[in-house]
């Protein structure tokens, strides 16, 4: 291993001797890394283009009056700003670029267990990405990304259908990446990983892919009767038609609930690798961590209700929903905790992908603490549908989800390119994206309790302080986004060679070369530790090695 | 109101209840979310790799700590649940005297009739110290009706309605706002609250004033009769009653094809397949439009559906009849 050149040969080269024969390696490839590169070039697109959406809401609310774009748009521009970063960039987020790229080499495997399904879900994603896109170029759609009845099946005069058709296509791509996941880690395992030797990123994978494929159906079904009301006049839930508007809320929050968690469980499983890797340590209660997350994963799938407090659910119901939503929090809080007892007696260096995860501890509890706030009933009753739920469930997927989406990627970096990033400017906007998010959403809590409804176009003077504080919390938060983009960018040509591991980390994907090959290891790893065998004297060890100049 | 506030106003009896939770939580979450970044904090710096520290021994795993940061959130979590649902409880149900006031949301406005018949649009006006009811249908989307500084919010939906009380205790106008997206001008969906002490509500409630009516008509204010003299929205409802032949059937004396209306409001009914149902709105709501649905025992159910025949406000006309004479017969 040298670390002066990039191995002879790894899955990004080909022996392609045209362009034509290099796009159709790429576009018809099985190797999962690949696809991996495939859904990450296509994932940040969407993100920069809700991106794009958020900066017009952003704008438009800097005054009161409705004065840059109509109400129309205004309403158009929040549902795609929604739809596209809910839809096509958290949900596939880190199971879709880091699951596919670190679940085999992870458990030691040649390949996800079916290779063709898995092409065929990245297919199925961009299927679907594509309607969503027509439905925006030809009008876009003005439902909200909740797609609530009687307003969206009746209604609304936007191009509905479309996007319902795009979300409805990219589940399959979600259900199919959920099964390859689960069958992948039962039977694909190197001999000697047992269950309790995994990493946690993948617990948390296979928590997530159990929630894809047992919710899903629910929303493609919900969706699919919304269209059928929409098309043929079937009264489904249109009471006006003899069905029921609550039953759609039922359905969709049944799959939106733990979609929440298929959003931030591979997060949380992200940060347990940075943290253990990033303290010369073992991670601390390591079976505590697994089975919070299969407990969340089941748990999620029964507090959907609490997103109905106000919609005339039995008082009795929302009860229940109230309760099972409270313990939710203790799993949440187990993790929390064991992420910070790991820091203890540990070596801690403060390289990009660990500032990531300190970042995400901060705000994740944040967001989970103001979970807890709307999990209470009678304090729900006032901050649901205003500012306040906006500015948790950003703490939640952009504080958890995004700063454990880059985290990662600045993690994996080295591994999937085979080259480093430059760490200061990693560093800096690291800073950047923690100050910026936290000057955006703060003041969303205070303009929440007060009483702004969200999805307003126009709303009233008092409220115009904050949302100007938002608004430019929000300029600093875009940059902090586009800065990696470019030092990313730049590392693929003038990046320092890596080498196999260079952060020093346990874990098998880093026992192969950087970038692994396309078969990933040469020969079948076989395992005779746990995850995260750092000896005892590993953090001393790595302390005494430090020399001022040696990095933070 | 003031320029930049950061606190809402507290406006109704519960405003003072759900901020103290607030606060209790905002407590519970100052000592995490404040005292959990400087561990970190402290950690991250003190075993920083430059640092030369003892690390040997080092743990990973201790049954103890896991229990207590186990065991002490879920016991601070079941305090906020039980605390929440007993105000929760409180707040959904209204008590046995209200004043009733019935609420229609449509794409994009709020239409409000009070018991005396008179209307009012985007406005609500209520007196303090008295408890008032709402009762609330949509004739489209699903709106909601929000006042902050009452910190109370309930969806209005269309084909039901759906109940929110509460007690104003100071004068003053409040936001009204539609919190559930419903379209186009749903930001625009607004309007105000207006508190009153009891004798100047009295008076506003007998000046008449013109109105739109929900389906579009101006109502160019008709003289409204006192409440002291007769009770319009009902006696409109008694006029519906007998002009749709209502009465045909449901005799207020009892013995013909249908039962009698009479004490029927709030009473709990006996259905043909032995189940029971309280005569609640939504009851009397279901009857009309889907008479079948729930026949009430020893009767045939015969009775047609209205659906489509009677307005949102009409439908709110009839019950508030239906309501009136549980009233005459106590």
């Amino acid at each position: 291993m040298s670390t002066l050149s990039l191995p002879q040969t790894s899955y990004i080269r080909d022996n392609s001797r045209t362009f034509i024969d290099w796009l159709k390696s790429w576009l018809l490839t099985v190797d999962h890394k690949r696809i991996a590169i495939l859904y990450l070039l296509a994932i940040n697109f969407f993100f920069l283009l809700g991106g794009l959406a958020a900066t017009l809401v952003r704008v438009e609310l800097i005054t009161p009056q409705g004065d840059l774009m109509s109400s129309d748009v205004y309403n158009r521009a929040f549902t795609l700003h929604g739809v596209i970063m809910v839809f096509f960039f958290l949900i596939p987020s880190i199971p879709a670029v880091l699951g596919n790229f670190l679940v085999p080499l992870m458990i030691g495997a040649r390949d996800l267990a079916f290779p063709r399904l898995n092409l065929l879900s990245w297919y199925l994603y961009m299927i679907g990405g594509i309607f969503a896109l027509i439905a925006a170029v030809f009008g876009g759609v003005d439902t909200g990304w909740t797609f609530y009845t009687p307003f969206s099946s009746t209604y609304s005069n936007s191009n509905v259908v479309m996007t319902i058709t795009g979300a409805f296509i990219m589940g399959f791509s979600s259900i199919l990446t959920g099964l390859n996941f689960i069958v992948t880690i039962h039977k694909m395992r190197a001999p000697g990983l047992t269950w309790f030797r995994l990493p946690l990123f993948i617990w948390a994978n296979y928590a997530t892919s159990i929630i894809q494929i047992l919710a899903t159906p629910v929303l493609g079904i919900a969706l699919l009767l919304v269209v059928v009301e929409r098309l043929w006049g079937v009264g489904i839930y249109d009471p006006a038609l003899g069905g029921d508007p609550l039953l759609f809320q039922h359905l969709f929050w049944f799959y939106s609930h733990p979609a929440v968690y298929i959003m931030i469980l591979p997060a949380m499983g992200v940060i347990s690798e940075l943290i253990s890797t990033f303290s010369r340590k073992r991670i601390f209660g390591y079976e505590f961590i697994a089975f919070s997350s299969i407990a969340i994963a089941i748990l999620g799938f029964l507090v959907w209700g609490h997103h109905m407090f106000v919609s005339s659910q039995s008082v009795y119901a929302g009860l229940i929903f109230s309760f099972i939503t409270m313990l939710v929090a203790i799993p949440s809080a187990i993790k929390v905790f064991n992420w910070t007892a790991t820091l203890y007696k540990g070596s801690i260096s403060y390289r990009t992908p660990m500032l990531y995860a300190l970042g995400f501890i901060g705000l994740f509890v944040i967001g989970g603490l103001t979970g807890i706030f709307l999990g209470v009933t009678a304090v729900d009753l006032h901050v649901t549908d205003t500012y306040f739920v906006v500015a948790h469930f950003h703490y939640v997927m952009v504080g958890g989800t995004i700063m454990a989406y880059l985290g990662g990627i600045h993690f994996w970096w080295p591994k999937m390119t085979g080259r480093m990033y430059n760490e200061i400017w990693g560093s800096i906007a690291a800073l950047i994206i923690f100050v910026g998010f936290n000057m955006t959403f703060f003041p969303q809590f205070i303009l929440g309790y007060l009483g702004m409804p969200r999805r307003y176009h126009v709303y009233p003077p008092e409220f115009q302080i904050l949302h100007v504080m938002s608004t430019a919390g929000a300029s600093i938060l875009a940059i902090g986004f586009i800065v990696p983009l470019i030092y990313l960018g730049i590392s693929l040509w003038k990046g320092r060679i890596a080498g196999d591991n260079p952060w020093g980390a346990t874990g098998l994907e880093w026992k192969t070369s950087s970038p692994p090959p396309t078969h990933n290891f040469d020969k079948t790893p076989i395992v005779t530790e746990e995850a995260y065998a750092y000896p005892p004297e590993a953090a001393e060890r790595d302390a005494a090695a430090w020399r001022p100049g040696s990095p933070l | 109101m003031r320029d930049f506030p950061l606190f809402p106003d507290q406006a109704s009896t519960f405003a003072n209840q759900v901020d103290q939770l607030y606060f209790f939580l905002v407590a519970l979450s100052l000592i995490f979310a404040g005292v959990l970044p400087f561990v970190i904090l402290y950690l991250i710096v003190r075993y920083h790799r430059s640092q030369k520290v003892d690390r040997s021994n080092p743990v990973d795993s201790n049954l103890k700590l896991e229990l207590t940061w186990t065991l002490i959130p879920l016991a601070l979590v079941m305090l906020v649940f039980f605390w929440g649902a007993f105000l929760y409880v409180q707040m959904r149900t209204p008590p046995a005297r209200t004043l009733d006031v019935y609420v229609i949301g449509k794409q994009w406005m709020w239409h409000v009739q009070h018991p005396n018949g008179k209307r009012e649009n985007n406005e609500l006006h209520v007196p303090i110290g008295q408890p008032v009811k709402l009762i609330m249908t949509s004739q489209d989307v699903i709106h909601s009706f929000y006042i902050p500084a009452f910190r109370i919010k309930q969806d209005v939906l269309p084909g039901r309605y759906t109940i929110m009380w509460f007690e104003a205790t100071k004068p003053g106008e409040y936001h009204l706002f539609c919190a559930e997206y419903c379209g186009t001008e749903h930001s625009l969906m607004i309007g105000r609250v207006v508190a009153l002490p009891l004798a100047d509500y009295e008076r506003w409630l007998a000046t008449p004033g013109p109105v739109v009516l929900p389906d579009g008509t101006v109502d160019t204010g008709q003289p409204v009769v006192a409440p002291t003299i007769g009770d319009p929205m009902a006696a409109a409802g008694a006029r519906l009653f007998t002009s749709l032949g209502c009465l045909g059937c449901h005799a207020m004396a009892g013995g013909g094809v249908g039962p009698s209306l009479q004490g029927l409001y709030g009473a709990t009914e006996k259905l043909a397949d032995g189940s029971t149902v309280v005569a609640d709105e939504n009851y009397l709501r279901e009857s009309i439009l889907n008479p079948n649905a729930k026949v009430v025992a020893g009767y045939a159910a015969v009775m047609p559906s209205y659906q489509g025949q009677v307005t949102e406000d009409q439908l709110n006309q009839l019950i508030a009849y239906i309501k009136s004479l549980a009233d005459t017969g106590n």
